[in-house]
C-alpha cells in the first residue's frame, strides 16, 4: 500500500513529504502560551498580533497555530478577526493555518475564513465517539486536516499503552467509519511536563517516544505532533535549560517519528552544541535513565541560566577564537551580532574581498548544511544562518564593487544570468551566494526567487534576453522539477546554456536526469566557488565548445560508469593481445546449425510464463539493499525492508499481470557467421563468402599470463579461412509496453514507490523474458542442448552452455552496434522497440544482444582501450578517431586530443 | 458524504465511460452568443418583467430596476434564445452544456432586487438545458449528452476586504454564501442537472462554501451527483484573484473528491498552459479547462480565432494534460467545433487509480 502525502496549502503549497523531516508550526501566535500576544489581542492591539504572526512565518514556521481560548477574549470574535486579517497579508497566508481551540465553535470561526487547507487542532473522544466523529465529518466539509489528541471518555492518556490505544482506536473509527484520509491525520499523543519532582512523570517523555515509535509503525501515512514546550515546563524561567530539553527531546521524539511539533520556532537549541554535561543530564531526564535525573539536572540548572553565568563563559570563549572559526560560530548559530565586524576583520586578512565569501563564509555555509542533512539543524536556524550570511555579504559588496572599479572591468557586462530556485522549493541560500558570487565577476544576475514556476523562468529568459539560465534546489523533489524545466526548454525550442546546483543536485543526477533531456549545454555547478568559471566557460564563444565536449564526455562517462567500470591496469599492444587470443580447436569441433534460422517473433507473450524466471537479487540492489536473493529476506540488517518490499513486489505482479499493465515482445534470428579478424561476418545463406553485414568487435589489451587469453567475442565463432559452418544469434525483447500509462498514473498520485516499483518489474521482466527466451533457444530454437534441465537458480547462476552478449555492455561496449542487431532483427517492427539517437531502447525495460553458442563462450570485460586499438576500430567502423573516442569515451585508456 | 450513493447512477457511469475512452468537450461563452441577438432593456424585461420587477411577486422595494445585463434572466424572458445557444453548442459537439446560471444566486440577484427569482432560475436553467441535452441525444444515441449545472462565484469575495482601510472587514461570510448555494444547487438538481461545477471560482473560499453547501445538500437529499471545480488564474502572476497558486488551490478543494478539476476564464489557453500542467500532475481527478479565446483586446474583446486556439489546445492534449476542454468568454461554437476536431485524435490524460475520484 502506498503512503499518499498530507497537501495543506495557504497561498502556496506544503506537502509533508519525508524531505521535510520536521514540520515547524509556529506557537506564539497562542494566547495560552504567549503573554505578548495574549496582551495585544486583549488590548485590540491587531495590527501588531499580526506582526507576530509575520515573524513567525519570517523565523521558519511551516505553519502558524493560532488559539483565542482566554476566559476574558470572545474567542470566536477574535479567531474570526485575526484569521481574516492575516488572510489579507500574502507574506504570512503563504503558509497553512492551523486553527486551535478546545471549543468548537471557535475552531469553526476560523474553518470559516480559511480559503487554504489547514489543521483543526484538535478533536478527541473526550465526550464520546458520536460527537468525535461529527465533528471530523466537519474537519472534511471544510476541507481541513485534523490533530486528534489521545483523550478518550476516561480522560488523557498518560502512558505509552493508553497513547497507542486511543490514537488506534481514533484511527480506525476515522477511517473505517467515515473514511477520513490516513494522511490528514495527525497524532497528539500528550506532551507532559517532565522532572516536576513527582515520580510518575519521570517516564513521560519515553512514553510519549515510544507511543510515537508504535503509531509511526502502525500508521505510517498520518503523523505525530505535540506542544513541545510542555515537556520543560517546570523549568518555567530558565529558558536555556528548557531549550536544551526541547532539543534532544526533538532530538529522541524525531528519531521516533515524531514529524511535526508545535514550536517556538528560531528558538530552537542545537543538540550537538549543549554543553556535554548539560546534554548528558537533559537526557537523563528526557530518557529517564536514573532516579537521580531530576535532582542532578537541578543541580546544574542554574549554571545555564541565561543572561549570566554559563551562557556568558560560553559566548566569551568563541570570540576568543580566530575569525575564520568565529565566522563559522556565527553562521551556525545564527548570531549576527559581531558578523560585520568579523567580516571586515575578514577582508583585511583576505587577499581581496571575494575571498573571505568564497573562504570562510562558505565554509561556514557547508557546515550548517551537514548539519541540516543530518537532522541536527531545523530550517529555522538554517534561515538563521542564511541572514547571517547576507548581512557579511552586505558588508562585502561595497569593497568588491571597489575593487571592480580599480581592476577597471566595472560596468562592461560578462553576461546576463536568470537565477530562480525551481517550483515547489524554498531553499536559496546557496543560490543567492551563487548570484552573488556572479555579480561580483561582473555578471547581470536577475533573482527570480523561490519557488519559480517554470513559464517564468523561460518567460523572464527570453524577455531578458538572457545567455544562461541557473536552477537550484535543495529538496530531492526539486530535481525531478529541475529535470522538467529541460524538457520544457527543449521543449519550447531554447538554446541557451543551463546550469543546475543546490545541495541534492550532482553530477550524477545531472548527466543521468537532466543533461538527457536538454540538447543545449547543461552543466552541473559544484558549488558557488565553481560558478564563475563555469558561466565564464558558457559565454564566451573561445571556451563554450571545448569545455561542452569536456562536460558532455564526462557525463556520458558517469552514465556508463553507472553500469560498469574499467580496470586499471597495464595494457598490452593490439598485435599481442591479439596473438594471445582465445583459440577454439576448430578442426574437432562441430558448431551446432538451429533448428530454425531467419528470425522468430513472439508477440505478446505470456508474462505469467516470465514470472518464474525472475531474478530477484538485483531488483533488491535496484532499492539499494544488499544482498543474495532468497537468504536477503532474512538478512539481519535489512530482511524485515527486503521482505516488505518483495511482498509489495508480489502483489504488484498479481495485479499487473491479471490486469495485463504490460505487454511483452520478442523476437530472435540465427544467421551463418565466420570470425575475420576480430569481427564477425554474418552471411545471407550458409557457405556464401560475401557478408550481409559486419559485426565489429573490440578485444582486451589486459596483460595476462600467457595460457589466459585476451578475448574478443569474435573469438567464439569459427575463422573463415576454417571453412567450419558456424552461426550467430540475436534477439532483442521488452517487456515495458504499456508501462508510461501506468508509470503515469503513480506519478500523478505522488506514488513515486509504485511508479519505481512498477518500472523495476518491468526491467525484471525484460531480463526474465531474455532468461527464458535463451532456455529456449538452447532446447528449441538453436536446439544445441535440446535436454536441459536446469532450474531458476542455475539459470541464474548461468550455468549453462553459450552466452548472450549485449552491445553497450563490458564485452561489447560499442552501443552503435546495437544499430546492426537491430536491423538484423527488425526489431523495431518487431517488438516496437525503438533506439534513440544514442543508441538506448525505447521503451526501456528492453534487452537486446547476441547469441554465442560455443562451450567455451563466456562473459569478460573489455576494459579500457589503447589509442592503437581505438584508430583500429574507427577504420574498420568507417569513423574518424574522434567520432570513435565519443562513443567509447568511457573505455578509452589515454587523454584523447 | 462520498459514501452517499448517486442519484443517477447510469448518468454517472455513461459519463465516466466517456471520460475513460476520449477527450469530452464542453460547451463555450454564453456571453459573446447573446450579444449577437442585441437585446435591449425590453428584450430583457419580457412581458412579465416589463415593469422593471416582477409582476408575479410581491416586491417590497419602490420603483423599477434595469435589467438589461442579467443574462440569467434571459431564462424566463428568452428561453428560446437560451436554447437556441445550448443547441449551437451541441451540434458543435459539446458533450456537457452548461447551465446559464452563473448569476443565478441570491446574492448576484440582489442587485436587481430577484433575490426571491433564484430558485425558478435554475431550475429553469436546468431544464431548458436538459430538453436540449436529451433531444440531442436522442439523434446521437451512442453520445449523450449532460447537463452541468452551474454554481458562479457571485458578485463578493469571502477571503478579500472590501475597504483597503480594513483588510479584516468582510461583505458576506460563509454561511450566507453556503445558504445561497444550497438554495441555487437544489433548484440545479430538481430541473435535472447532471453534475454541478462550481466554477470561475476567484476566492477559494467562496469555492468552500459551495462545495460545503453541496456536501448538506447530498446529505439532505440522500445521494450526490459528481462536482466539478473550475478555478480562475486571474493574471499573468499565476495565481487566483484570493492570491492562491493553482497547486494550493487544489490542495483546498479535493476533499470534495471532485469529477474534475480546472481552470477556466481570465486568461487565453497559452497562459493556462503550466496551471493546467500543474493540476495534470497533482490531481485525481479528470482535468478540464475552458480558457478564454485569448485575452481581451483594447475594446474588450476577444479575437483568439477558433483556429489558433484549437491548435493551443491541440498540444494540451497531445501532451496528455487533459480530459475535459471548452471554452469561456469570446469563444463561439466555432472554437467550440474547431477545439473538439483538433483533440479528436489524441487519448484523454490518464487519471490515477478511482479510490479517490467521485
Amino acid at each position: 500500500m502506498s503512503i499518499r502525502y498530507t497537501r495543506l496549502s495557504g497561498l502556496e503549497p506544503l506537502v509533508l513529504t519525508p524531505d521535510l523531516n520536521f514540520i515547524n508550526v509556529g506557537e506564539r501566535t497562542n494566547v495560552t502560551g504567549s503573554a505578548q500576544f495574549r496582551k495585544l489581542v486583549k488590548e485590540g492591539r491587531y495590527e501588531e498580533a499580526v506582526d507576530v504572526a509575520r515573524q513567525q512565518v519570517e523565523n521558519g514556521a511551516q505553519i502558524i497555530d493560532i488559539n483565542m481560548d482566554e476566559g476574558l477574549i470572545d474567542s470566536e470574535a477574535a479567531m474570526t478577526r485575526f484569521v481574516n486579517l492575516i488572510s489579507s497579508e500574502p507574506d504570512i497566508a503563504r503558509v497553512p493555518i492551523m486553527v486551535d481551540s478546545s471549543k468548537w465553535s471557535v475552531i469553526e470561526a476560523g474553518l470559516r475564513c480559511l480559503q487554504g487547507k489547514g489543521i483543526v487542532n484538535s478533536i478527541s473522544m473526550k465526550e464520546g465517539e458520536a460527537l468525535f466523529l461529527e465533528h471530523a465529518r466537519k474537519v472534511r466539509q471544510y476541507g481541513a486536516a485534523v490533530v486528534v489528541m489521545a483523550f478518550d471518555e476516561a480522560g488523557q492518556a498518560d502512558t505509552k499503552e493508553r497513547k497507542i490505544e486511543i490514537c488506534s482506536r481514533a484511527y480506525e473509527l476515522l477511517v473505517n467509519d467515515i473514511d477520513f484520509p490516513p494522511e490528514d491525520i495527525i497524532f497528539d499523543p500528550n506532551i507532559f511536563a517532565i522532572a516536576t519532582g513527582i515520580e510518575e512523570h519521570n517516564n513521560y517523555a519515553v512514553d510519549f517516544i515510544e507511543a510515537t515509535r508504535e503509531l509511526k509503525q502502525r500508521f505510517p501515512a498520518s503523523h505525530i505532533s505535540g506542544g513541545v514546550s510542555n515537556v520543560s515546563f517546570s523549568f518555567r524561567g530558565n529558558n536555556p535549560v528548557r531549550e536544551a530539553i526541547h532539543s534532544v527531546f526533538l532530538y529522541h521524539a524525531i528519531a521516533a517519528g515524531m514529524d511535526m511539533g508545535i514550536v517556538n520556532a528560531g528558538a530552537l537549541a542545537i543538540y550537538d552544541d549543549l554543553p556535554d554535561e548539560l546534554r548528558e543530564r537533559v537526557e537523563d531526564v528526557v530518557l529517564n535513565r536514573r532516579p537521580d535525573a531530576t535532582e542532578r539536572l537541578l543541580d546544574v540548572a542554574d549554571k545555564y541560566k541565561g543572561g549570566k553565568g554559563g551562557a556568558v563563559v560560553e559566548s566569551a570563549a568563541w570570540r576568543e577564537k580566530p575569525v575564520v572559526d568565529r565566522l563559522s560560530h556565527a553562521l551556525v548559530h545564527g548570531i549576527d551580532q559581531y558578523v560585520v565586524e568579523d567580516t571586515e576583520e575578514a577582508r583585511q586578512q583576505a587577499r581581496r574581498p571575494l575571498d573571505v565569501i568564497e573562504g570562510p563564509l562558505m565554509a561556514g555555509m557547508n557546515v550548517v548544511g551537514d548539519l541540516f542533512g543530518a537532522g541536527k539543524m531545523f530550517l529555522p536556524q538554517v534561515v538563521k544562518s542564511a541572514r547571517v550570511m547576507k548581512k557579511a555579504v552586505a558588508h562585502l559588496i561595497p569593497f568588491i564593487e571597489e575593487e571592480k572599479k580599480k581592476t577597471g572591468d566595472a560596468g562592461k557586462s560578462n553576461g546576463k544570468i536568470v537565477l530562480a530556485t525551481v517550483k515547489g522549493d524554498v531553499h536559496d541560500i546557496g543560490k543567492n551566494i551563487v548570484g552573488v558570487v556572479l555579480q561580483c565577476n561582473n555578471f547581470d544576475v536577475i533573482d527570480l526567487g523561490v519557488m519559480v514556476p517554470t513559464q517564468k523562468i523561460l518567460d523572464t529568459a527570453r524577455a531578458e534576453n538572457a545567455d544562461i539560465i541557473g536552477l537550484s534546489g535543495l529538496i530531492t523533489p526539486s530535481l525531478e522539477e529541475m529535470s522538467q524545466v529541460a524538457r520544457e526548454m527543449q521543449r519550447q525550442d531554447f538554446h541557451l546554456p543551463l546550469m543546475i546546483g543546490g545541495a541534492t543536485t550532482s553530477r550524477a543526477h545531472t548527466a543521468l536526469r537532466i543533461e538527457p533531456h536538454y540538447k543545449a549545454p547543461t552543466v552541473w555547478v559544484k558549488d558557488a566557488s565553481r560558478a564563475v568559471g563555469v558561466a565564464q566557460s558558457l559565454v564566451s564563444k573561445d571556451l563554450i565548445d571545448d569545455f561542452m565536449t569536456k562536460v558532455r564526455a564526462d557525463y556520458a562517462e558517469v552514465r556508463e560508469r553507472h553500469r560498469n567500470r574499467g580496470s586499471g591496469k597495464q595494457l598490452v599492444a593490439l598485435s599481442k593481445a591479439r596473438e594471445q587470443r582465445y583459440r577454439g580447436d576448430w578442426e574437432n569441433y562441430t558448431p551446432p546449425a538451429p533448428r530454425t534460422p531467419g528470425i522468430t517473433v513472439f508477440d505478446d507473450y505470456d508474462l505469467g510464463e516470465l514470472r518464474r524466471y525472475i531474478d530477484w537479487s538485483p531488483f533488491f540492489n535496484a532499492w539499494e539493499l544488499a544482498g543474495k536473493f532468497p537468504d536477503i529476506l532474512t538478512d539481519e540488517i535489512v530482511g524485515t525492508q527486503a521482505s516488505e518490499l518483495y511482498r509489495d513486489a508480489q502483489n504488484m505482479l498479481d495485479r499487473l499481470i491479471a490486469e495485463k499493465w504490460l505487454t511483452a515482445k520478442g523476437v530472435i534470428g540465427f544467421w551463418p557467421a565466420a570470425q575475420v579478424g576480430d569481427d564477425i561476418e554474418i552471411y545471407a545463406e550458409p557457405s556464401q563468402r560475401k557478408p550481409r553485414v559486419t559485426l565489429r568487435h573490440l578485444r582486451q589489451q589486459v596483460d595476462k599470463p600467457v595460457e589466459r587469453p585476451d578475448f574478443c567475442l569474435s573469438d567464439f565463432v569459427a575463422p573463415k579461412d576454417t571453412d567450419v559452418q558456424d552461426w550467430i544469434g540475436g534477439f532483442a525483447v521488452t517487456a515495458g509496453i504499456g508501462i508510461d500509462e501506468h508509470v503515469a498514473r503513480f506519478e500523478a498520485d505522488h506514488d513515486d514507490y509504485s511508479s519505481i516499483l512498477l518500472k523495476a518489474l518491468a526491467d525484471r521482466f525484460a531480463e526474465a523474458f531474455a532468461e527464458r527466451l535463451h532456455e529456449r533457444v538452447r532446447k528449441e530454437f538453436w536446439a544445441y542442448e535440446p535436454d536441459e534441465a536446469l532450474d531458476n537458480h542455475a539459470l541464474i547462476a548461468e550455468s549453462y552452455r553459450g552466452i548472450r552478449p549485449a552491445p553497450g555492455y563490458p564485452a561489447c561496449p560499442d552501443h552503435t552496434e546495437k544499430r546492426t542487431l537491430f536491423d538484423l532483427l527488425d526489431a523495431t517492427a518487431n517488438t516496437t522497440v525503438e533506439l534513440t539517437d544514442s543508441f538506448a531502447m525505447y521503451p526501456t525495460a528492453a534487452v537486446s544482444g547476441w547469441y554465442f553458442s560455443h562451450p567455451d563462450s563466456q562473459y569478460f570485460v573489455v576494459g579500457r582501450l589503447t589509442r592503437e586499438q581505438i584508430d583500429d576500430y574507427a577504420k574498420r567502423k568507417g569513423w574518424d578517431r574522434s567520432e570513435a573516442e565519443r562513443w567509447l569515451a568511457p573505455y578509452l585508456d589515454y587523454d584523447p586530443d | 458524504m462520498s459514501t452517499l450513493p448517486w442519484l443517477h447512477p447510469d448518468r454517472v457511469a455513461l459519463i465516466e465511460k466517456g471520460l475513460s475512452e476520449r477527450i469530452m468537450i464542453l460547451d463555450g461563452g454564453m456571453g459573446t452568443m447573446l450579444q449577437g441577438h442585441r437585446l435591449d432593456e425590453a428584450g430583457y424585461r419580457g412581458d412579465r418583467f416589463a415593469g422593471g420587477h416582477d409582476s408575479l411577486h410581491d416586491h417590497d422595494h419602490p420603483g423599477e430596476c434595469n435589467l438589461k445585463g442579467n443574462n440569467d434572466l434571459l431564462l424566463i424572458t428568452q428561453p428560446d434564445i437560451i436554447r437556441g445557444v445550448h443547441e449551437a453548442y451541441l451540434e458543435a459537439g459539446a458533450d456537457f452544456i452548461e447551465t446559464n446560471t452563473f448569476n443565478a444566486t441570491r446574492v448576484s440577484q440582489a442587485d436587481y432586487h430577484l433575490e426571491h427569482l433564484v430558485p425558478e432560475l435554475n431550475r429553469d436553467g436546468a431544464r431548458i438545458a436538459r430538453e436540449a441535452c436529451d433531444a440531442m441525444t436522442a439523434k446521437t444515441p451512442d453520445r449523450p449528452r449532460f447537463v452541468i449545472g452551474v454554481l458562479g462565484p457571485t458578485s463578493r469575495t469571502a477571503s478579500i476586504s472590501p475597504d483597503v482601510n480594513d483588510p479584516g472587514f468582510r461583505n458576506i461570510d460563509f454561511e450566507t454564501l453556503k445558504a445561497n448555494y444550497i438554495e441555487s444547487a437544489r433548484a440545479l438538481i430538481e430541473g435535472g442537472a447532471d453534475t454541478i461545477m462550481v466554477e470561475t471560482i476567484f476566492d477559494t473560499l467562496n469555492a468552500k462554501a459551495a462545495l460545503f453547501a453541496l456536501s448538506e445538500l447530498f446529505d439532505e437529499l440522500g445521494a450526490r451527483v459528481p462536482v466539478m471545480i473550475s478555478g480562475t488564474i486571474t493574471d499573468r502572476s499565476g495565481r487566483t484573484l484570493s492570491g492562491q497558486t493553482a497547486e494550493a488551490f487544489f490542495y483546498s478543494v479535493e476533499h470534495i473528491r471532485p469529477l474534475s478539476v480546472g481552470l477556466n476564464c481570465a486568461l487565453g489557453a497559452e497562459d493556462l498552459r503550466p496551471h493546467v500542467q500543474m493540476l495534470a500532475r497533482i490531481a485525481n481527478a479528470a482535468v478540464s479547462t475552458h480558457p478564454n479565446a485569448g485575452l481581451p483586446n483594447a475594446f474588450g474583446e476577444y479575437d483568439e480565432t477558433p483556429e489558433s486556439m484549437a491548435s493551443t489546445i491541440r498540444d494540451f492534449a497531445a501532451s496528455g494534460l487533459i480530459n475535459i476542454v471548452g471554452g469561456c468568454c469570446g469563444t463561439t461554437p466555432a472554437h467550440i467545433a474547431a477545439i473538439a476536431a483538433a483533440v479528436a485524435p489524441y487519448p484523454p490524460r490518464v487519471r490515477q487509480a478511482t479510490d479517490q475520484a467521485a
